[in-house]
């Protein structure tokens, strides 16, 4: 039997993320332009780029992790490169400017010793830079004790799940997400928090991923 | 009159509950949506559907259509085709004739909404209303603009630059311009005539009717009568799969009021088919809904062979149905159809046939295509996801040039 259930200290606000997709009109031809044009994109670009596959796929999983690799695979057919930047673990990183500066790194280590495979895609296969304008909004959900939490957490929706999970580690500039920092500080459920933190949410779908934070939880709960 | 409760079963409570919300931010904004035709065309489809969802989130959604002749429908269809790079010259004589008739609508129209929706090149040139009216101007480009003819796109541009923003439906047809660019693809309607669950005898009814022998495989491309859409190398494509396997071919499709070119291109279709027997040339009414669901649905194998194409919605038709799709990979396909993952795509008649041929032969392959397809549309190509994303855009004419937005 484990500790009782408590009141939160302060409650838990589900918060969603909804995103507009702006188009720059800025396209790379090769490799050299990708990585000259990342250096100069905004952090609502990389963004983008890095993360909108994480809500845009959410039945299959394993997905194309970002879309650099996934034009420098199927556009440039460049598969070394591809698989270097398709392994940055973009969970690694609090805060885009790393991430950004990591995949930049990537590329420039690859060009000068594959000078020979720098060639240009044919008209309509450029990669075109797409920045997120994002919006945040308070949803209707708001918990004070696990109990509560759970049955939230079963209706919100995955922009909710992927706001307060993914999200919050570049908004906290903390290895963390927003569930296991109030269950932890707020709840006291260091136990579920830590587990929480040990997921890897890059290879789970976002329902998979909800089922699976939904487990931990119901099993708390039943243990008391 | 269906309400967002119906698509409950659908996309989930959540995706709604999200709907309200953003609607609940927009309460009693005049959004009017203007284009050229009522009925037939992708377009007006979309409009249909949306407006009323659009009212009951609280937007105050209106639609008005700008008046035409003869003369003006086919200086538009020539500018339609020139975005999509078909070779076609259009004289500055016939462009005014545009800026005429977009004037003598303007006379004519009242124009009450904070924000104006013009959609498509007919009556782009409302926005020279602008400096006299205000407002937040939206300028949807409907059409494949990745490589328009440049005397045609640089008699559009001064109109373009006018508005706040324009929007594409898929990244490659963005264009370098002074103003915001947004991405919003369109979407079907999962409970439409024309998308909704039939029957099973219902649907081998409808293909009864229409003469067709449900022992043997069929093949269908759903679309206008148009070039772009390529119904002669559909009939070449039959041609070649009909070596290996006994099937038949319909190419089924309607007018639309904005499109003079459809008989001409029928009469091409016909010649084609040679008086094949097996070659079912449908030429629809633009009501037949129930007619085309059922035809999506009694298909075994979907093409949609366009040369250009906006976005191809008739794509996410067939995958909603769960049938095998073979497309060309133009405009928005790439966006539905991830080649091998749920459905197939070629650029030649050759490729396409042996991709028909592919699903013909492999049912079970083909099965595995269709059902990941299903799920792709439900996530990204239902009316509800396109509702969000044009209430997100009404939000964004009042946060101009910002990145982040609390709400």
């Amino acid at each position: 039997m484990n500790e009782p259930l408590i009141q939160a200290r302060e409650s838990f606000r589900f918060y969603t993320r909804l995103n507009l997709l702006e188009l720059t009109g800025v396209k790379a031809r090769n490799i050299q332009e990708l990585l000259i044009l990342i250096e100069k994109s905004p952090d609502s670009v990389v963004y983008h780029h890095t993360h909108h596959f994480l809500q845009q796929h959410v039945y299959l999983s394993p997905e194309p992790p970002n879309d650099f690799a996934y034009w420098v695979k199927g556009i440039l057919g460049d598969y070394l490169l591809a698989e270097q930047l398709a392994s940055i673990d973009i969970y690694d990183f609090n805060s885009l400017k790393e991430l950004k500066e990591k995949i930049c790194s990537v590329i420039k280590n690859y060009i000068p010793q594959n000078v020979q495979c720098i060639r240009a895609v044919p008209l309509g296969k450029e990669f075109n830079f797409i920045k997120a304008v994002t919006f945040v909004l308070p949803t209707l959900y708001q918990t004070k004790n696990l109990a509560e939490f759970l049955v939230a957490l079963k209706k919100v929706t995955i922009h909710s799940l992927y706001f307060h999970i993914f999200e919050s580690r570049l908004r906290l500039k903390q290895p963390t997400n927003d569930f296991s920092y109030w269950l932890e500080t707020s709840l006291g459920e260091k136990k579920i928090a830590d587990a929480l933190n040990r997921l890897d949410p890059y290879t789970h779908t976002m329902e998979g991923l909800r089922k699976k934070i939904c487990e931990l939880i119901e099993n708390r709960i039943a243990d008391c | 009159m269906l309400t967002l409760k119906d698509y409950e079963p659908i996309v989930g409570t959540q995706v709604l509950d999200e709907l309200k919300l953003l609607g609940q931010k927009l309460s009693g904004k005049i959004v009017q949506h203007i284009n050229s035709t009522a009925v037939g065309g992708g377009v007006a489809e979309i409009l249909n559907r949306m407006l009323p969802l659009l009212k009951e989130v609280g937007v105050d959604a209106r639609w008005d259509v700008i008046k035409g002749d003869d003369k003006f429908f086919a200086v538009t269809k020539k500018i339609h085709n020139a975005i999509h790079h078909s070779p076609t010259a259009v004289t500055p004589e016939e462009f005014d004739i545009l800026l005429e008739t977009n004037r003598e609508n303007a006379r004519n129209m009242d124009f009450p909404g904070d924000i104006i929706f013009v959609h498509d090149p007919q009556p782009i040139a409302l926005v020279d209303l602008k400096k006299e009216l205000g407002k937040k101007w939206i300028w949807r480009c409907h059409i494949d603009s990745s490589s328009p003819l440049i005397h045609v796109w640089d008699m559009l541009l001064p109109y373009i630059q006018q508005y706040d923003a324009a929007i594409f439906s898929a990244s490659v047809f963005a264009q370098t311009l002074p103003i915001h660019q947004f991405l919003i693809s369109p979407s079907i309607d999962p409970l439409s005539d024309k998308n909704r669950p039939l029957p099973r005898e219902q649907v081998n009814g409808i293909l009864d009717n229409f003469g067709l022998d449900r022992g043997r495989p069929i093949i269908t491309q759903i679309s206008r009568f148009d070039r772009l859409k390529d119904p002669c190398g559909v009939v070449e494509v039959y041609q070649l799969v009909k070596k290996y396997t006994d099937c038949q071919l319909v190419l089924a499709g309607g007018g639309a009021a904005d499109d003079p070119e459809g008989e001409a291109v029928l009469a091409e279709v016909r010649e084609k088919a040679a008086n094949d027997p097996d070659v079912h040339i449908l030429l629809l009414p633009p009501d037949s809904n129930i007619e085309i669901n059922a035809l999506q649905r009694g298909s075994d194998v979907i093409i949609q062979k366009s040369l250009k194409e906006g976005f191809g919605l008739t794509v996410s038709e067939a995958l909603w149905k769960e049938t095998p799709v073979v497309a060309s990979a133009v405009g928005g396909i790439p966006l539905q159809i991830s080649h091998q993952f749920n459905g197939l795509l070629a650029s030649t008649i050759e490729g396409i046939a042996y991709n028909v041929r592919q699903f013909l032969h492999n049912p079970k392959y083909a099965r595995l295509m269709a059902q990941h397809g299903k799920e792709h549309v439900r996530q990204n190509f239902l009316i509800t996801r396109h509702l969000r994303d044009y209430l997100l855009l009404f939000l964004a004419m009042e946060y101009p040039n910002q990145d982040f937005v609390l709400l």
